[in-house]
């Protein structure tokens, strides 16, 4: 029907497609599902995004197969970069795995109202950060991605890098309501894509961005470790939001040893 | 006659909605048909009427006849007059219908509204439940009879709760005879679209909507719900499948299509729809699913079907006509 339904059969290698006919997804009649994701957009968009994953960003993974073959499960990462990098990694990482899940992304909520864009990314498979378009997910037993930290993480300066910021309530209350399992996920090398000296709010402010980093103008090759945690499970019997942070805490401390993991096991930035 | 029978209202009977209904309803029931527009004809119904909600001459049908209950199906579409004639219809004669109904003691009310109600919003998220805000009226003047109608409803359905009051709110109609903007876009052979922009669409047939209203009819559950079944298409996916040429129109910044919709002056395309075909307004159809034992017969490519083999048939009579 679209350019991508085209392309599928010319560029996506029999390896990806097959690990992608694997992968659980509910579609209707016309291969849409309600947040417009679209197989053929997905998987196209994947063959290209796993020659940057494999050569690029030479990303080395460990603990993939914590993440559930299938049913609910929040992934819960540390968020840096300036661009969403670290989340197509992750999602590459799980859509590529020996047991393949789609991952869900939760976007900016202005891409839906830029042309293009917006439906592009709604057909990988993203959606915007909405609390109650991620319980409908987890409903319909998706994976999906969050960065507790949002912009504060993106935004990071060069000079914070690795260092947790404040991490939002949000997710831990929607996965003790929903039952569904914390994955947490330490992201070593996407600090280091695209360091940023300051921020430079009133051009950011005029462009209608969260933040405009004083970056250079390129994605530098910085190699990726990706490290998956071991399951956390949550009961919803927290009796105030103090015990809800104290959970957050104890996600954020998982997330912060992953990180160290990451940091001990690499040997230089690019290699 | 048996004791049983009932008596029901149904107005915009002449709509192929209203008659979808009246057909289902007639075996078993005694029905009055009401338009504003024009008589309805249809076979086996004596008792057809043309009147205006607001005229004084629509009470003497519930003086004339033991009416139980009523299915109102008669809503002035966005296309079909301008804010004030639609407001007047759709929500003061929807004052004025209820109010009769309060009056003559009718037991049941079923009352069709519009997923347009919740507003096209950048922001909005999918699978909208009954219990969403409804933002259209914030987002557009032009919808402000669609949330008055509802918050109408609202009020007689907790002051009283004698009139066990149904609200459906359906995704878009679709199928043979429907005559809404959506309807009368898919018919065309030329359709706008908004550039870098193919919002997620819901579509129901309108015999399916029909069923809708019957179940809501015959299952006496007063609430809200929304009506859609589980399967979603890109708009313009939807238009390809009709056989619609989309007509690519400037999206940004956001007044350039308003204004560009405004000069065109179609009736499929007002320009208060607009950003409906930017921004995907997705409902969850699960719980009238559910409460109502409602699964919807015709699929989307059904429904296309219907427009795509509509233009052959228009386009060889065209051909035929010039030979």
């Amino acid at each position: 029907m679209n350019i991508f339904s085209t392309l599928r059969d010319w560029v996506v290698p029999r390896e990806i497609e097959e690990k992608f006919e694997r992968t659980p997804k509910s579609l209707g009649s016309y291969r849409y599902d309600p947040w417009g994701y679209h197989p053929d957009t997905a998987v196209v968009s994947l063959t290209v995004v796993k020659q940057f994953f494999d050569y690029y960003f030479r990303v080395e993974t460990e603990g993939i197969e914590n993440i559930p073959k299938e049913g609910r499960a929040l992934i819960i990462a540390n968020h840096s970069g300036q661009l969403p990098i670290d989340g197509i990694l992750i999602g590459t990482a799980m859509a590529t795995a020996d047991n393949p899940r789609l991952a869900r992304a939760m976007v900016e909520r202005f891409f839906p109202t830029v042309p293009f864009v917006g439906n592009f990314l709604n057909q990988t498979g993203a959606v915007i950060g909405d609390p109650i378009n991620c319980v409908r997910m987890l409903e319909n037993e998706e994976a999906v991605i969050v960065f507790p930290e949002g912009i504060r993480g993106s935004g990071k300066l060069w000079q914070d890098r690795y260092q947790l910021k404040r991490f939002g309530n949000g997710f831990l209350h929607i996965a003790m309501a929903t039952g569904t399992p914390i994955i947490p996920v330490g992201v070593v090398g996407c600090e280091e894509t695209i360091p940023s000296a300051a921020n430079l709010k009133p051009l950011a402010n005029l462009l209608g961005l969260p933040y405009f980093p004083l970056a250079l103008p390129v994605v530098l090759p910085a190699k990726v470790h990706l490290q998956f945690g071991e399951p956390l499970f949550f009961e919803n019997d927290a009796e105030d939001e103090d015990a809800v942070t104290a959970r957050v805490e104890q996600v954020k401390t998982a997330i912060t040893g992953l990180i160290q993991k990451g940091l001990v096991k690499r040997k230089g930035v690019f290699v | 006659m048996s004791e049983q029978r009932k008596t029901v209202l149904v107005t915009g009977a002449a709509g192929a909605l209203a008659r979808a209904v009246i057909r289902r309803l007639l075996p078993d029931h005694d029905i009055v048909a009401v338009d504003f527009r024009k008589r309805a004809d249809i076979e086996g119904l004596t008792n057809t009427y043309k009147v205006d909600f607001n005229k004084r001459g629509f009470e003497d049908l519930f003086r004339r006849h033991q009416i139980d209950g009523v299915i109102h199906v008669g809503r002035i579409g966005t296309h079909e007059s301008n804010l004030t004639g639609r407001y007047n219809s759709n929500v003061l004669g929807t004052q004025r219908l209820l109010n009769l109904c309060v009056k003559y003691e009718v037991r049941q009310v079923v009352v069709l509204s519009t997923f347009f109600v919740y507003g096209a919003h950048a922001q909005n998220p999918t699978l909208l439940d009954e219990e969403a805000p409804l933002k259209a009226s914030g987002l557009t003047h032009d919808l402000i009879d669609t949330v008055e109608l509802e918050n109408l409803c609202n009020v007689y359905l907790w002051k009283h709760p004698e009139l066990h009051i149904t609200v459906l709110r359906p995704c878009h109609i679709a199928g043979p005879g429907v005559r809404n903007s959506m309807s009368r876009l898919l018919s065309s052979h030329l359709a706008p679209t908004l550039l870098g922009f193919s919002p997620m669409m819901q579509f129901i047939h309108v015999e399916d909507m029909a069923e809708a209203l019957f179940l809501a009819w015959n299952k006496v559950k007063p609430g809200i719900f929304n009506v859609a079944p589980k399967d979603w298409v890109g708009y313009q996916d939807a238009l390809l499948a009709c056989g619609c040429t989309r007509v690519p129109l400037v999206s940004i910044p956001g007044l350039i299509p308003h204004q560009i919709a405004k000069i065109l002056n179609l009736k499929s395309f007002p320009s208060h729809l607009v950003n409906y075909f930017k921004y995907p307004v997705i409902i969850d159809g699960s719980a009238f699913a559910e409460q109502f034992g409602f699964k919807p017969r015709f699929k989307l490519d059904q429904i296309f079907r219907y427009y795509r083999e509509k233009k052959r048939r228009e386009d060889l009579l065209s051909m035929f006509r010039e030979a």
